[in-house]
């Protein structure tokens, strides 16, 4: 029985795979109408998301499947101070398969310890948030045919988005890719996501704290959130909110057939100006997460 | 100063100096009846100085402890007054219930009953991480 706990639970070959496959669900969506008939998905949340929780129970619902689940801890038995453990152990007699957010870091492969279905981790705090990075290699790969030999841009908080690590992790597994990394010194790359994911590889990578400086050299640009709660004084925040929220005006020297991902939600990172902008991608990518959940449930219930 | 050789027990030596109280209280010596001297500040060839703990009795001992604390531990089992096993103590590669996470957001914080596991990340550096939330040790 497999789990997805951390994106590198997955193969290289896996994730060629389950994009493969999300792919055909998008061209031949009638052959998977039934694919899960009479299967539950439980989702159990135990703090709010909007699109995660919607796109896996969507996603299950297109398989023909049913689910089940919670959307916050208070209206489970949490509250009550079950533990993850107990919790799981009794839902993965219920359901055939778990989705579960947390947000304490970690519980999903305790949970993934208990069960007797496959869990999914739906994103643990600030640790691990797997399904959104299929959903980024599968827009990278929708819309730009391919990973090898892309520069990708990730720009804003670096340090405590776990949306970008995790994309570095991936990313790094492919050839020719390189990275620029933009972002205040305050919220810059942590050193032991460099050390294991980009230099063991030998990946061409640069700093800036300049977006300008760094949109003409890309293919994708992967924004984050700079959030105020993150630097030590006010001062610097109102200093650098600015240098990294997308405008129109900052796209002008970007290459024409750049993409912007963003893992949403959005507040006010991206202008809402750059919405019709051909280039941004961030809700078709919102779309994308339903086609590789899908993808990722079929593969772990071993559906055909 | 002279301290007995061990007759039937367990000498570990070549600790980092420094490190033996650590050890003493980590593999709870305190809870022994036998005699146990620590000695520090030992001069040493390789090490310069080092720590040497004695322990009167043979008992069983937890290496991953060992080699977390200090890796190039030896340690000499000694039986009738001589050394009849020597062990080289390397890193461990995963630590079970030695260390707590400090991560507070860690599901080791509020889970019971959960054991506290720490997998090696980077050898040369002697680096271990949380196998749930993958904070530093």
């Amino acid at each position: 029985m497999r789990n997805l706990i951390d994106i590198l639970d997955l193969s290289e070959k896996e994730i060629d795979f389950l994009i493969k496959k999300a792919d055909d669900i998008i061209n031949r969506p009638e052959e998977y109408r039934e694919k899960c008939k009479y299967k539950k998905l439980a989702t159990l949340f135990f703090e709010p998301s909007t699109r995660t929780r919607l796109s896996f129970e969507a996603a299950m619902m297109e398989l023909g499947g049913g689910v089940l689940g919670f959307s916050e801890a208070a209206s489970s038995s949490a509250a009550k101070g079950e533990s993850v453990s107990d919790t799981v152990a009794v839902v993965s007699g219920y359901a055939d398969i778990i989705a579960m957010r947390h947000p304490k870091e970690g519980a999903p492969l305790v949970a993934s310890m208990r069960s007797e279905v496959p869990v999914i981790n739906a994103g643990d705090g600030g640790h691990n948030h797997p399904t959104q990075t299929l959903t980024d290699l599968f827009t990278i790969y929708k819309e730009k045919g391919g990973f090898e030999n892309l520069t990708v841009g990730l720009c804003g908080d670096l340090k405590f988005g776990r949306t970008v690590h995790s994309l570095i992790a991936a990313m790094s597994r492919y050839k020719g890719v390189k990275f620029v990394l933009i972002s205040p010194d305050e919220l810059k790359l942590p050193r032991y996501v460099k050390e294991s994911h980009i230099k063991p590889k030998g990946i061409e990578y640069e700093q800036t704290s300049s977006l300008e400086y760094a949109m003409p050299k890309l293919d994708v640009l992967y924004m984050t959130r700079v959030q105020r709660e993150r630097f030590f004084n006010e001062e610097d925040y109102i200093r650098l909110k600015n240098s990294y929220i997308l405008t129109p005006d900052k796209l002008k020297n970007a290459r024409q057939d750049m993409i912007i991902l963003h893992p949403l939600p959005r507040v006010n990172e991206i202008s809402t100006s750059v919405d019709n902008d051909s280039r941004a991608c961030y809700f078709k990518q919102a779309k994308y997460g339903k086609y590789i959940r899908m993808a990722l449930i079929l593969m772990l219930l071993e559906v055909e | 100063m002279r301290v007995d050789s061990v007759k039937n027990g367990i000498v570990i030596d070549h600790i980092a100096c420094g490190k033996a109280m650590q050890i003493y209280n980590m593999l709870s010596l305190d809870k022994l009846d036998c005699t146990v001297a620590i000695l520090k500040n030992v001069p040493s060839g390789k090490m310069g100085k080092k720590d040497i703990i004695k322990i009167d009795r043979d008992i069983e001992i937890n290496f991953d402890v060992l080699g977390f604390i200090s890796p190039n531990i030896t340690v000499d089992i000694v039986k009738n007054g001589k050394v009849s096993e020597k062990k080289h103590i390397a890193l461990p590669e995963k630590l079970i219930d030695i260390l707590k996470c400090r991560n507070p957001r860690c599901i080791t914080s509020t889970e019971q009953d959960i054991k506290h596991i720490f997998k090696l990340a980077d050898r040369e550096k002697g680096i271990y991480r949380c196998i749930y939330c993958d904070s530093e040790a």
